[in-house]
């Protein structure tokens, strides 16, 4: 695990005397309609049994998913542990917001389009001859699912709110940053998990 | 361990300490709920005793009443910000677990079957709200008037 020992230091260095930070959006409306097609397209796909679009929505989107978990958690989040706290607020803020509509729309898109494809292909009955790698990939989701969502979402959603505060607390983004950052490495380190049954269940 | 009480993480800890457990508990009912779809999704499409899954979809159920109360309970408290973020986050795992559901639906998962996975979709959507609203509110001024 990646060392992201963090320094506290006083709220007066998160934003200068005089100085208020810009404001910025917690959810990015811009991405909303994005999201909005996105969606529309996959119960499209679902609805048609469309295997060319199932089999995209869950190819694309678990990769995207397994991808940006791997480098946020074992190469955005070393970093960010290492960086000062007003660097790591200046990424945060754009950073962080940006994650907040991408993952759960990837999640949604590769979870549907998957059960659906397994089904469509038999994948799900357990006459199926690998269905305990269904099942353990059922597992890693779950865990993963409850990580982000119990520990790293809310940590994630609660900068967002403090960094939006005249004058932020550094103590409270150092912890809930460090949690974030700690929980991103574990979800990164079980995508490798996810990597090694759907490689074995597509070779079977 | 000696602690300066006016430094700001004595603050936060103090802020931390006064609360309940809810995001804990939410955590726990969070985790059966999984658990239970998980035992469900292994044995789908075929028929299954469902008694595991009913037990764990009754103890998550019981965690999220509790959660209520425990929550219902707080009297200063940043309920502004806590109604700002469940209202919105609510919305979205509505059309997660309504996605889902569809999903369900749509494969023609039998009646018993299709009436836990609801329940617990239903119990999904509505912990998620909770720990997210109350992990940002927890760090927020209570509201005036509380």
């Amino acid at each position: 695990m990646a060392d992201v020992a963090v320094k506290l230091e006083e709220p007066s260095e998160l934003v200068p005397p005089g100085e208020e930070r810009a404001p910025f959006e917690i959810v990015p409306r811009a991405g909303v309609p994005i999201v909005a097609v996105l969606l529309v397209l996959l119960v499209v796909a679902i609805a048609g049994n469309w295997l060319w679009g199932l089999e995209f929505f869950h190819v694309a989107g678990g990769g995207l998913w397994t991808g940006i978990d791997l480098f946020v958690g074992l190469i955005v989040g070393p970093i960010l542990g290492r960086m000062s706290i007003p660097s790591r607020i200046e990424f945060s803020i754009r950073f962080m917001p940006k994650m907040l509509i991408v993952m759960p729309t990837l999640v949604v898109m590769t979870l549907a389009s998957g059960w659906q494809l397994a089904r469509h292909l038999g994948n799900l009955s357990s006459a199926y001859p690998e269905h305990a790698w269904i099942v353990a990939s059922f597992i890693v989701v779950g865990v993963m699912a409850l990580i982000a969502l119990g520990l790293l979402e809310p940590a994630n959603l609660a900068v967002l709110f403090e960094l939006r505060k005249p004058r932020p607390n550094g103590e409270l983004i150092a912890k809930l940053m460090r949690r974030f950052v700690y929980t991103a490495g574990i979800t990164g380190l079980m995508q490798v998990a996810t990597l090694i049954i759907m490689t074995k269940l597509a070779s079977s | 361990m000696s602690a300066d009480p006016t430094s700001k993480a004595t603050v936060v800890e103090e802020a931390e300490k006064t609360l309940p457990p809810v995001t804990e508990v939410a955590i726990a009912s969070l985790a059966l709920v999984i658990a239970g779809g998980i035992y469900l999704a292994a044995h789908a499409p075929h028929p299954t005793a469902l008694i595991p899954a009913i037990v764990l979809a009754t103890l998550a159920g019981a965690l999220l009443l509790a959660n209520a109360i425990s929550l219902a309970r707080i009297r200063s408290f940043a309920w502004t910000t806590f109604v700002l973020v469940g209202r919105w986050t609510l919305l979205v795992y509505i059309v997660i677990a309504g996605m889902l559901e569809y999903v369900f639906i749509r494969d023609h998962t039998p009646g018993s079957e299709l009436a836990l996975f609801t329940v617990m979709l239903v119990i999904f959507a509505l912990n998620i709200p909770t720990l997210l609203a109350f992990s940002v509110a927890r760090y927020q001024p209570p509201t005036s008037g509380d």
